[in-house]
């Protein structure tokens, strides 16, 4: 049924859905109206779930870690300073291999403080062993969430999953969403049943202590289950798609890509902003594209590179910087994909702390890129520095 | 033996590993000094102290450290630090 709705409100909703039988969160600006939602939602009867009030980020999180040991389905929501706090328990999460599912409303990091949006809160987060889905627009948003609880409860997956969209962008804007009936849901996600769970007639404990003999191994079983993740995520996808009608099964999507000599890369909501730039530079007689990236972690390395193999050149933006290398994680990562290959891949920070990006500035970028200008810092005002 | 998942463990899983390794000390308990107060079994961080039948002290060598809080807290001065050759 399509209603116009904020994007926080469809992720609720779409959470609500997915039947979380633990959620735990600390309200922080641009995620609040999820979770103010959720706790509503528990308070009124309309979703069966403890909802647990901590004191912060670091309890919320390990709240769900409990939880979820114990054989809960289990969903928090966060951004920015909040995730920031979650680092350590992001960590045991993942090495224990819990399927929770989190938002993360994306969020510049502090300081200096900005509650406005960039990616650099989960993009810090990338070596974490979580997956990380980011959505274009609310739709996907909510559709994420129903895929990121299948791939992440998958028995040979086990890993948790943040769902990131951009903040205020996306979680405060008002959009038309399809949103699921409960009958839909049930039928696409079935309930959680783990093999082993934290259980006082049955006793086990999780992420216990590994020597350097078997240290080594446990990280790469970790690796391995995000690589396997790339066929269940592919899998997830296509049901969703043959349920609904809305196919997530790439990990890459491309926007008049076949015949395009310059091809942006980005991810997040910057994608609707490059698909209207491209559609007057395509009025225009120039051949741009846009490869999207939906998926970061598992990081669709083979799929770019094959997606970008007839592109003259390349510019990938990226709302994150790894402050002291060649760019963004997004270029870096590209740029190794496409290892051996003579195409130019160029890389673009910017919209740091909320910085609108326009079409006139995709537009300069792709002049940039065939000048083959790039590697620096997008829209920085001159006469500040 | 494959790892666990998520390196989750039944009860009793940290018995596999034998501590005793990593000893350079080895307490030696001398029964005809001991009271059989059980100071040493009390305080051994390890818990490697058994009582016998005879109500003596003993420790397992293959879980103790080495680490002489039993010798340093005994009050009759009964256990002995030795320096292990191995």
């Amino acid at each position: 049924m399509m209603e116009i709705t904020e994007g926080s409100h469809a992720v609720a909703e779409a959470v609500r859905l997915c039947r979380p039988q633990v959620v735990s969160a600390y309200p922080i600006t641009p995620q609040t109206h999820i979770v103010e939602d959720l706790a509503g939602f528990v308070a009124n009867g309309r979703l069966d779930a403890e909802y647990i009030t901590v004191e912060n980020e670091f309890s919320a999180l390990s709240a769900c870690v409990g939880a979820s040991a114990a054989g809960s389905r289990t969903y928090s929501a966060t951004t920015s300073q909040g995730l920031a706090l979650m680092f350590e328990v992001c960590f045991n999460a993942a090495g224990m291999r819990l399927p929770i599912i989190m938002s993360i409303a994306n969020r510049a990091m502090g300081a200096p403080l900005s509650i406005w949006n960039d990616m650099q809160d989960s993009i810090s987060l990338r070596d974490s062993g979580w997956l990380q889905f980011y959505a274009e627009d609310n739709q996907e948003a909510t559709d994420l969430h129903f895929i990121a609880y299948k791939v992440a409860e998958n028995p040979k997956i086990q890993l948790p999953a943040f769902v990131c969209f951009d903040g205020f962008i996306l979680s405060h804007t008002y959009e038309p969403i399809d949103v699921l009936s409960q009958e839909q849901v049930d039928k696409y996600l079935p309930q959680y049943n783990p093999a082993e769970k934290l259980d006082a007639k049955d006793p086990i404990s999780f992420g216990m202590y590994a020597t350097p003999e078997y240290y080594l191994e446990f990280r790469y079983e970790m690796d391995q289950a995000q690589k396997l993740a790339k066929d269940v995520i592919a899998k997830a996808g296509k049901e969703f798609g043959s349920m609904f009608g809305r196919d997530y099964s790439a990990f890459v999507e491309g926007y008049h890509l076949d015949d395009a000599e310059t091809v942006l890369v980005a991810m997040g909501s910057i994608c609707g902003t490059v698909k209207d730039a491209i559609d007057e530079m395509r009025a225009a007689g120039k051949k741009v594209g846009l490869l999207k990236i939906r998926v970061f972690r598992p990081f669709p390395s083979d799929e770019i590179a094959k997606a970008l193999s007839k592109a003259k050149r390349v510019a990938v933006l990226d709302k994150n910087i790894s402050l002291g290398s060649k760019g963004g994680a997004t270029v870096i990562e590209v740029r190794d994909a496409m290892y051996g290959s003579t195409t130019p891949v160029k890389g673009y920070v910017l919209g740091l702390g909320g910085r609108d990006i326009r079409k006139k500035d995709i537009k300069e970028i792709v002049a940039l890129c065939e000048k083959g200008i790039g590697d620096q810092f997008y829209g920085l005002r001159k006469e500040l520095i | 033996m494959t790892l666990a998942v998520g390196c989750r463990a039944r009860p009793g899983k940290s018995r596999d590993n034998r501590t005793g390794s990593w000893r350079v000390f080895k307490p030696i308990f001398d029964h005809e000094k001991c009271s059989k107060c059980g100071m040493c079994q009390t305080l051994c961080p390890e818990g490697c102290i058994h009582e016998d039948a005879e109500e003596f002290f003993d420790p397992d060598y293959a879980y103790c450290k080495g680490c002489g809080i039993c010798a340093t807290e005994c009050p009759k001065e009964a256990i002995a630090m030795k320096q292990e050759e191995k």
